[in-house]
């Protein structure tokens, strides 16, 4: 013991001759040190404060005596002046844009992937890529121009002008499956990369041609990645915003028809806080449990595609 | 690789009579060498569509940049309420007057209030000439517009669209107009579209990404510090890490919900500026420039850490041993030797948070920006506009003009974005041959 202490003493002692300023440094160390730390905390505490705000908010909203939790999931009307706060309306308006968007996303954004990754030629992919970036990066505002002014009287020349209203969830949806289409092709394309070469060296020895190696080995050994990729998909389908709020039409309706205007939770969200909110009001409340709601449904999805990856990851050497 | 890859092609597609154990499913040898062209037409059919898949993805995005420019450029049918003629003095035409006679007219025409008005707004002595002539056309003129039509309508119908306005507008004037201008760069915001303009709209986007980077670059890279250089394993830096994860994937009206509630309302004597006594407590209100650069950063900030934490992995350790090996400590050695090598990264993640930041609406919209200001912002105090909140407005208008004038500022907007990722390809360029 006297040994080391000595040993300790000595070791310090000759650091101290020879920065000479060992003491006061390290005090500096854990400053700093503590600083970086709350930085990185800064962001339990966004969750935090998301959580508490919202919470709060929504949970005044339930205390209001027009509301009740069980005629809000019972109830098909959302109608604040009236009273009328169902969820419902508001809830398969989502579902629908969602459903058309990742009906247009998913098998465009696999067959992407799936050519960019196994038959695209080094040169063809180095084009490629970069143009589907530019896609990813535009602003979703401007696929909202884009659903009003180009999708939406593309829709009406096909379908007939009473068939299609102006504002409608179909090409909103479709809009938005184009504005997906990137995120799930360069989550898929990473994954089939991950796949070992020998895998797919091992399939062609076997005689399988490039569609079978594609299709029956790699696609296989990439479904844990592919998988998280669809469920990031649905997520941000659910939270997108802009796209509904200019193309899919203001109002909430109970309706399952694509053709016709229908206001998803982040489209009501836009449009009621678009003037100014007074605080306390019903409708002010009432973004926070919408919000709340948002934030509980993309948390969860988000988890779960993050489990996936975690849990069937195949895992090579 | 790349002999390997090349070599195995041609044996995927050249085997004549492939094993059948890897299609399996109980088809027996005979039939399965049948099948040989018919696995290799169907192979062909798919490698058909996905490659149609990745055409379909580039047709949406020409279709999309043409659809703007289609907007942003194209004939419309303006009606002058006064007709120009009737403004000329002593024979001459408005055009060609002096800008003394310009502003006796605008005297003339205007009442005195509304003269005194633009002569306490600038004084005419301080005035150019084509300002004083846009005065007139905008205060005497008013030019209204009856018709317009997108620039593929007015290439390919020219002919129907002169009939139609020689038909139905005999009293007005038909013009090509080009809505995407440098003069539609710098004029102010107006409800006028002929006079409208988008320079408030980008001052109120500088303004707010200016605190967005604020808030959001020391904290970011901070933060990646911390998880890369000190964070050992433990459950509490494991649940930072997950929840930056989560935070990424958080819709961003929910972030606009957080800075309703946070900045605009419970800091409400911050953000207003009520605290610093700049404006009076019973008009101040938060929906200010700094509320809304503080949601977008608190929005970037996982994209800043992410990629900061990303630059600072790709140092090699070997840098950090030889400063270690010299007697630096360990902020010493992350300040002069992890930092300036993890820059280029860092940076090139930032420019890509911020044109994530500029492009923004939804939490802004739920933040309260305002919806017709014609003044630039002055402070961080000031009431906003930015950019895409805009494209909103205009977009919801139903007159073609104002989606013409959306279009337009689409492409402002557009050619801002791209110019940022341009330099953040040079960086990463940069970032590369460097190390």
């Amino acid at each position: 013991m006297m040994e080391q202490e000595k040993k300790r003493n000595f070791t310090t002692s000759f650091r101290r001759q020879s920065t000479g300023l060992r003491g006061r440094r390290r005090i500096g160390e854990t400053i700093i040190q503590a600083l970086l730390f709350l930085s990185g905390f800064v962001s339990i505490f966004t969750t935090i404060g998301i959580v508490y705000e919202l919470g709060k908010e929504a949970l005044l909203f339930f205390q209001m005596p027009e509301v009740s939790i069980l005629e809000s999931l019972t109830n098909a009307q959302w109608q604040p002046h009236t009273g009328n706060f169902g969820i419902w309306p508001l809830v398969t308006a989502t579902l629908m844009t969602t459903v058309i968007a990742m009906l247009i996303a998913i098998p465009l954004g696999l067959g992407v992937a799936i050519y960019l990754s196994e038959y695209a030629t080094p040169k063809a992919r180095n084009i490629l890529k970069p143009i589907l970036e530019v896609l990813a990066g535009v602003p979703t505002i401007v696929y909202g121009y884009f659903a009003l002014m180009f999708m939406t009287p593309l829709l009406r020349s096909i379908f007939g002008r009473d068939v299609v209203e102006i504002y409608n969830t179909a090409s909103a949806g479709l809009v938005m499956g184009i504005l997906i289409l990137p995120l799930i092709t360069s989550m898929t394309e990473d994954a089939l990369s991950a796949v070992p070469r020998s895998l797919r060296e091992a399939a062609y020895a076997m005689g399988g041609t490039r569609l079978e190696v594609a299709l029956q080995v790699v696609v296989p050994a990439a479904l844990s990645g592919i998988a998280a990729a669809i469920i990031i998909g649905v997520s941000r389908a659910i939270g997108e915003t802009m796209i509904v709020a200019v193309a899919a039409g203001a109002g909430p309706k109970f309706t399952l028809n694509p053709f016709k205007g229908a206001e998803t939770i982040t489209g009501h969200i836009v449009r009621i806080s678009g003037g100014d909110l007074s605080y306390d009001s019903i409708d002010y409340n009432s973004i926070f449990a919408l919000g709340l709601l948002l934030f509980m449904i993309t948390l969860t999805l988000n988890i779960i595609s993050q489990r996936i990856v975690r849990r069937f990851r195949e895992v090579y050497e | 690789m790349k002999a390997i890859t090349t070599s195995t092609r041609p044996i995927g597609q050249s085997v004549q009579r492939p094993n059948p154990s890897l299609k399996g499913r109980g088809e027996s040898l005979a039939n399965y060498s049948v099948n040989t062209k018919g696995r290799r037409r169907k192979g062909s059919i798919w490698r058909w569509i996905f490659q149609l898949s990745t055409m379909i993805g580039i047709i949406a995005l020409l279709a999309l940049l043409l659809n703007i420019i289609n907007g942003a450029f194209g004939y419309a049918v303006l009606e002058a309420k006064v007709d120009p003629a009737t403004l000329a003095v002593n024979g001459v035409p408005l055009e060609e007057q002096s800008k003394g006679q310009l502003i006796d007219v605008l005297q003339s025409k205007l009442s005195s209030g509304a003269f005194n008005k633009l002569e306490r707004d600038q004084p005419f002595a301080e005035r150019s000439r084509a300002n004083v002539y846009q005065l007139v056309i905008e205060r005497l003129v008013k030019y209204d517009i009856k018709a317009s039509w997108p620039l593929w309508d007015s290439l390919t119908h020219s002919g129907e669209i002169k009939a139609t306005f020689a038909r139905d507008y005999p009293n007005a004037q038909l013009r090509f107009i080009s809505w995407f201008t440098a003069d539609f760069v710098s004029r102010p915001q107006s409800s006028e579209a002929l006079t409208a303009g988008v320079r408030t709209a980008i001052l109120g986007s500088l303004w707010t990404i200016l605190f967005t980077l604020l808030l959001a670059f020391p904290l970011g890279v901070g933060a990646a510090i911390y998880l890369e250089e000190y964070a050992t394993d433990n459950r509490l830096n494991r649940l930072i890490r997950t929840n930056i994860n989560n935070l990424a994937g958080v819709p961003s009206i929910v972030y606009g919900i957080l800075g309703l509630a946070i900045f605009v309302r419970t800091l409400e004597p911050l953000t207003s500026g009520e605290l610093f006594g700049l404006v009076d407590p019973t008009t101040a209100n938060g929906r200010t420039v700094l509320a809304a650069g503080l949601t977008l950063g608190l929005l970037v900030l996982p994209i800043i850490i992410i990629n900061a934490q990303e630059a600072i992995r790709a140092v090699p350790q070997s840098l950090r041993k030889a400063s270690y090996g010299l007697g630096a400590t360990k902020w010493q050695t992350i300040w002069s030797h992890v930092l300036p090598n993890a820059m280029p990264g860092i940076l090139t993640g930032t420019i890509l948070a911020i044109s994530r930041a500029i492009g923004e609406t939804a939490p802004l919209v739920v933040v309260g920006a305002s919806t017709a200001i014609s003044f630039d912002p002055a402070s961080p105090f000031s009431k906003f506009t930015t950019l895409p909140i805009q494209i909103y407005q205009w977009t919801s208008r139903p007159q073609d003009e104002f989606r013409s004038l959306a279009a337009a500022a689409i492409l402002v907007l557009l050619v801002i974005l791209l110019s940022l990722n341009a330099s953040a390809i040079l960086l990463r360029n940069r970032f590369s041959r460097r190390l």
